[in-house]
């Protein structure tokens, strides 16, 4: 039970740190750019593919984590400097139509290129085995990479935007864009720049959630409902409050799917018990963000209005 | 003028709604009846979407929670009616049924509770946070239906045969057409009469400036409730239909690309516009099947189109068609 329980764990943090690299490019295009931005699931998942199909056709995982990176950034930029830019001044539900119409482009054209089917990723070799956990229990090698490479990137970024020229940009662009772009910053390539950022981001979430699942059309949309959740609970347009609401989401999700129906099999039956504790889990977010913000109605590290 | 432009464009929406059905039902093709009832059935639900994001000003992206609890109210009293399994014994005896309009009344009071609960929390909040919550609590109610298994939960409830209304074969498609025409025509009235009145006006106002209606002595926040809860009855309404339509029911009346549908119809229509949800979800449906016809992928065009429309064609098809909307 003990080892179930660190494995739980483990996964739970694995789910967090993945929607972080999705939350922290949407809350950043939030923050920054005033975007609501549907279409970041869609990044997502060329990701994914991108990388499914670099690494079927050279035979390197690795090669695939370059492609779905540069996939999602060069999507991305591009997306940007077509569409999303003249979305800027807009309200926000023509921004909500035309990044569902992006979704509906995206979707569609993965299809006629890749077909329904879902494609497999193979995890290089030396990762492909598991470790013990304490307690005795299996855990993929894989896994705890993944939490690793996320942890470094969350890392990497909270330097980027704390400690670079860019960062520093990106900050005062939150705080002021009419008086940093009269400071001579090129408005136009920052906000392209953010945008691809957030799009490498979640492409490189895409192609990591790939080899645990399958790369298919449609990926992306549940993790970026979670997303929007992860941020709502965090602050709009805060980076930490998207890295607190991930683990917040993370954890929660997975915690409350694995205790929820033991705990009700403790006074029901085994098969109502799995019922009604299954069906509590996958709402159990939900309540948690209703419940914050009825507490905080901008999220935990927003500004308060 | 151009109010009298958009009367006969609603005059001739009208007219092409009654007009299609009778003349597919003179050439022998119950598969356009079936395509007309859905666009009444679609235009019922933008109707009630209409309410709170063209009037009210309120983005909710969550009316496929509604759309989908109507249906389920047909699904769910259907299903125990035709196995004979009451719903509960104790401490009273509940029964399922047939009756359409018993199905609607219990659709209209399970989306006003539920929409009471959701507007409560989510109105609180405004903008963005407004669009994200509503779809937050779809999902939720999404997610509910499919891992709850009495009712189906991922693969949908059938409801073997279609329910009945007094006076009417609703298995002939044209009878079941009319019924639905005339339940959006019941909507757009009400809708109608809703907007021009006191009500309406404050709603309007919400929209426009709340600080006003505050210092008027209007609380915004209970005029936008009150709609909210209006508007999910209507497009719970319009689910109960669906359902009934399809003879099916399904987790997909809950999902958010429903919400987003429903949204197109509206916007595709002309957000504010009492026709707009019925020439939006029109177009939507006749491209459907002409798109669809032609490529496998007709999502794909539809999505290029969609986004034209949002990036250069604002105020939608009515809007292109008969200029700017006056201001009430």
């Amino acid at each position: 039970m003990f080892s179930l329980f660190l494995e739980q764990l483990l996964n739970g943090l694995q789910s967090g740190v993945m929607l972080f690299l999705m939350a922290s490019g949407l809350t950043l295009v939030f923050g920054v750019m005033g975007l609501i931005n549907l279409a970041h699931g869609s990044l997502y998942m060329v990701g994914a593919f991108a990388c499914a199909a670099v690494a079927a056709w050279t035979g390197s995982f690795w090669l695939g984590l370059v492609a779905s990176l540069m996939a999602a950034a060069i999507a991305g930029a591009l997306v940007e400097m077509l569409i999303i830019r003249r979305l800027y001044n807009r309200d926000h539900l023509d921004q909500v139509l035309a990044t569902f119409a992006l979704i509906l482009i995206f979707s569609e054209g993965t299809r006629w290129i890749f077909g329904s089917f879902p494609l497999f990723l193979s995890v290089p070799d030396f990762l492909t085995g598991t470790v013990i956990l304490p307690g005795g229990s299996q855990y993929p090698i894989f896994r705890l990479a993944i939490i690793v490479a996320g942890l470094l990137v969350a890392a990497g970024l909270f330097l980027l935007i704390g400690k670079t020229r860019l960062g520093i940009r990106i900050r005062a662009g939150e705080a002021d864009r009419g008086m940093i772009a009269a400071l001579g910053v090129d408005i136009d390539r920052l906000y392209t720049i953010v945008f691809a950022l957030g799009a490498a981001l979640a492409g490189l979430a895409g192609a990591f959630v790939g080899t645990t699942q399958s790369v298919q059309v449609g990926m992306g949309e549940p993790v970026l409902i979670l997303a929007f959740v992860v941020i709502v609970i965090g602050g709009i347009g805060s980076i930490k409050g998207a890295l607190v609401g991930s683990l917040l989401v993370g954890f929660t999700d997975t915690m409350g799917r694995f205790l929820l129906p033991h705990a009700f099999a403790t006074f029901l039956d085994p098969s109502s018990a799995t019922a009604i504790g299954s069906a509590l889990a996958s709402m159990l977010i939900y309540i948690v963000m209703a419940l914050v913000l009825f507490l905080r109605p901008s999220g935990l590290f927003g500004a308060t209005s | 003028m151009t109010m009298n432009r958009e009367f006969l464009i609603n005059t001739i929406l009208a007219f092409a709604l009654v007009a299609v059905p009778l003349i597919a039902l003179g050439m022998d093709e119950p598969f356009i009846i079936t395509l007309a009832t859905k666009v009444a059935i679609f235009a019922m639900a933008g109707v009630g979407l209409n309410l709170v994001l063209g009037y009210g000003g309120l983005v909710s992206f969550g009316h496929a929670a509604f759309f989908g609890i109507g249906g389920y109210a047909a699904g769910i009293l259907a299903s125990h009616a035709l196995n004979y399994e009451p719903i509960m014994e104790s401490p009273f005896l509940i029964e399922g049924t047939t009756q359409m309009i018993v199905i609607w009344i219990v659709a209209l009071i399970a989306s006003a509770l539920i929409a009471l609960v959701i507007g409560a929390i989510t109105l609180r909040t405004s903008g963005v946070y407004f669009i994200m919550i509503t779809l937050a609590f779809a999902q939720m109610i999404y997610y509910f239906a499919i891992s709850w298994p009495a009712y189906g939960g991922e693969d949908g409830l059938s409801i073997y045969v279609r329910n009945g209304f007094p006076g009417i074969n609703t298995l002939d498609p044209i009878s079941f057409f009319a019924l639905c025409a005339v339940m959006l025509a019941i909507t757009m009235v009400f809708s109608a009469v809703l907007i021009r009145s006191r009500f309406g006006l404050a709603l309007q106002g919400a929209r426009q400036n709340p600080q006003r209606m505050t210092a008027v002595g209007i609380a915004p926040f209970r005029i936008r409730l009150v709609a909210f809860v209006i508007s999910a009855m209507i497009t719970a309404l319009a689910g109960a239909l669906y359902a009934d339509l399809n003879r099916f029911v399904s987790p997909t009346m809950l999902s958010w690309h429903m919400s987003g549908e429903i949204m197109v119809f509206v916007i595709l229509g002309g957000v504010g516009r009492l026709f707009g949800p019925l020439a939006g979800a029109a177009l939507y449906i006749i491209l459907e099947h002409l798109l669809g016809g032609v490529w496998e992928f007709w999502q794909l065009p539809l999505g290029v189109l969609l986004l034209l429309v949002v990036l250069f064609a604002r105020g939608g098809l009515v809007g292109v068609l008969a200029g700017e909307r006056k201001h009430v």
